[in-house]
């Protein structure tokens, strides 16, 4: 009897100094596979941009901050249910997501491109640098259709539950053999393998996997921004949840006054992605 | 609710399909083996014995990764002929499926070979008949029949084990309800129906594997 009193005392101690960890800190969920966003390195601790830049909002919040990982398909139901506060995962503003959840401000955007191998048939299409879906035009629609015919019959690989998806989902390409993958990696492996023809995602995500892993992985036809690619990266954080929104959106201007943010993307991308 | 339940369906169908298609693999494979198996000679018994040990001692899903993006990063598998093989999803989850399956399923028969009473043989050996039909018309039958309830429930869970299929972009019921819920994000509406259809299955394969019991199986 004796035992099962200190077992149960235990059970109890523990649980109150869990309570008590949690107590006046917030938790902030990333995806951690998707580099130079957000990745983690060769130990397994969480790096990139925006584990940098949580930690930096979170000192202007003067909120204690713990950053956890979640994978990508199941982010936003771990928001909803409480698993964490915020979501800093490279996690573009859509009106979608916006049905479900709220958005501070855009800390930072940076556009989306096709990659091919070297060598592929596709590797030089013949459409603008970039193409920005909001403001439309005949430019844009004569990219389109030049990408329409460049992509019909390829296999497109993307991740899935992003707005690379949405976009190849859209119909503005036409009709593609689409497959979609759980994180990025695994779509730039099967890139690399040849299951894939062509795959789509920001374009720091192939440039950085081209350098790191030495593989002839280069970008094709013109950047993307707009429409289906939403409206920048911000901070996912639960409807109701105001005063922590009001906090994130402060916090934001100022580590944009102070040029943090300008800092940290330089540091991560090679160039100035804030916003 | 009622509206992702069509698409659930057709990754039903998916799932049925990787099912019927490894199990019907992995039985030859198992059959195979567990003859290997109660082989005498020791070089064919070992061989068989550590292809069982290797897949039933790993996870079933880093024979998927393994079959998946591991074949395909060895170049000279690439340039081969079996590639046009290894490059479908579909067959690399056929593969892994029915070796794994494979392996169970010769440990399956191979116990229910060991369980055969020695009388049987001896009174068919008394009467002549030879080794080899001894061992195809009555220690096979028996171990087959034998077998059944175990591989009732291999059945069952390799249904379970193709819902691994979806990691490696197949759009079996795991994948489509994974599908509605980045849509959605409703992960309980999504799951929860893939777990019913998933049990109604499991209902069925249950109930056909009573029948096959009771008409077919052994009364000692």
């Amino acid at each position: 009897m004796n035992k099962f009193k200190t077992f149960g005392l235990g059970i109890i101690i523990s649980f109150f100094i869990v309570l008590s960890a949690n107590a006046g800190s917030i938790k902030i969920g990333t995806e951690g596979a998707y580099p130079p966003w957000n990745s983690k390195d060769a130990a397994g601790n969480l790096n990139g941009f925006e584990v940098d830049l949580a930690k930096a909002l979170c000192e202007i919040m003067k909120h204690n901050c713990t950053i956890v990982e979640q994978d990508w398909d199941g982010m936003i139901p771990a928001l909803t249910s409480k698993k964490f506060d915020a979501i800093m995962a490279g996690m573009s503003i859509t009106s979608e997501r916006l049905k479900t959840i709220n958005f501070s401000q855009g800390y930072a955007d940076e556009v989306a491109s096709l990659a091919v191998m070297k060598g592929s048939s596709i590797e030089n299409i013949n459409t603008p640098e970039g193409i920005n879906l909001n403001i439309g035009g005949s430019d844009v629609d004569k990219a389109l259709k030049t990408l329409t015919s460049s992509l019909s019959g390829k296999t497109v690989c993307t991740q899935i539950g992003t707005i690379h998806q949405n976009f190849l989902e859209s119909g503005d390409v036409g009709k593609i053999n689409l497959k979609t993958y759980k994180t990025q990696d695994e779509v730039n492996l099967d890139l690399t393998n040849g299951r894939c023809d062509v795959a789509l995602a920001a374009a720091v995500a192939f440039t950085d996997y081209a350098e790191k892993s030495g593989k002839a992985v280069v970008l094709t036809g013109p950047t993307f921004s707009g429409g289906a690619f939403g409206n920048g990266v911000g901070v996912g954080i639960r409807k109701g949840d105001s005063k922590l929104l009001n906090e994130f959106n402060a916090a934001i201007d100022k580590a944009r006054d102070d040029g943090i943010i300008s800092k940290l993307a330089i540091k991560w991308f090679g160039f100035d992605a804030s916003m | 609710m009622m509206s992702i339940f069509p698409n659930l369906l057709n990754g039903a169908v998916i799932t049925l399909q990787l099912l019927v298609v490894s199990m019907f693999f992995g039985l030859i494979i198992g059959l195979i083996f567990a003859i290997l198996r109660v082989n005498k000679n020791p070089i064919i018994n070992k061989f068989a014995y550590g292809y069982s040990y290797f897949f039933r001692g790993t996870p079933l899903l880093v024979q998927l990764y393994l079959i998946y993006y591991g074949l395909a990063n060895i170049e000279l598998l690439r340039n081969s002929l079996f590639w046009v093989i290894i490059k479908e999803p579909y067959w690399c989850a056929i593969i892994a499926f029915s070796l794994n399956t494979g392996a169970y399923t010769s440990e399956i028969l191979r116990s229910a070979f060991q369980t055969i009473k020695k009388g049987y043989v001896e009174a068919a050996q008394s009467l002549g008949v030879t080794k080899k039909i001894t061992f195809y018309r009555i220690q096979l039958p028996i171990a087959i029949k034998q077998s059944l309830p175990a591989y009732g429930n291999e059945i069952i869970l390799m249904l379970k084990g193709t819902s691994l299929a979806s990691v490696i972009t197949i759009m079996d019921l795991m994948g489509e309800a994974r599908k509605v819920n980045v849509l959605t994000f409703k992960p309980f509406e999504a799951f929860v129906t893939a777990g019913i259809i998933y049990l109604f299955i499991t209902f069925i394969i249950h109930n056909i594997i009573r029948y096959l019991e009771k008409k077919y199986g052994f009364q000692t």
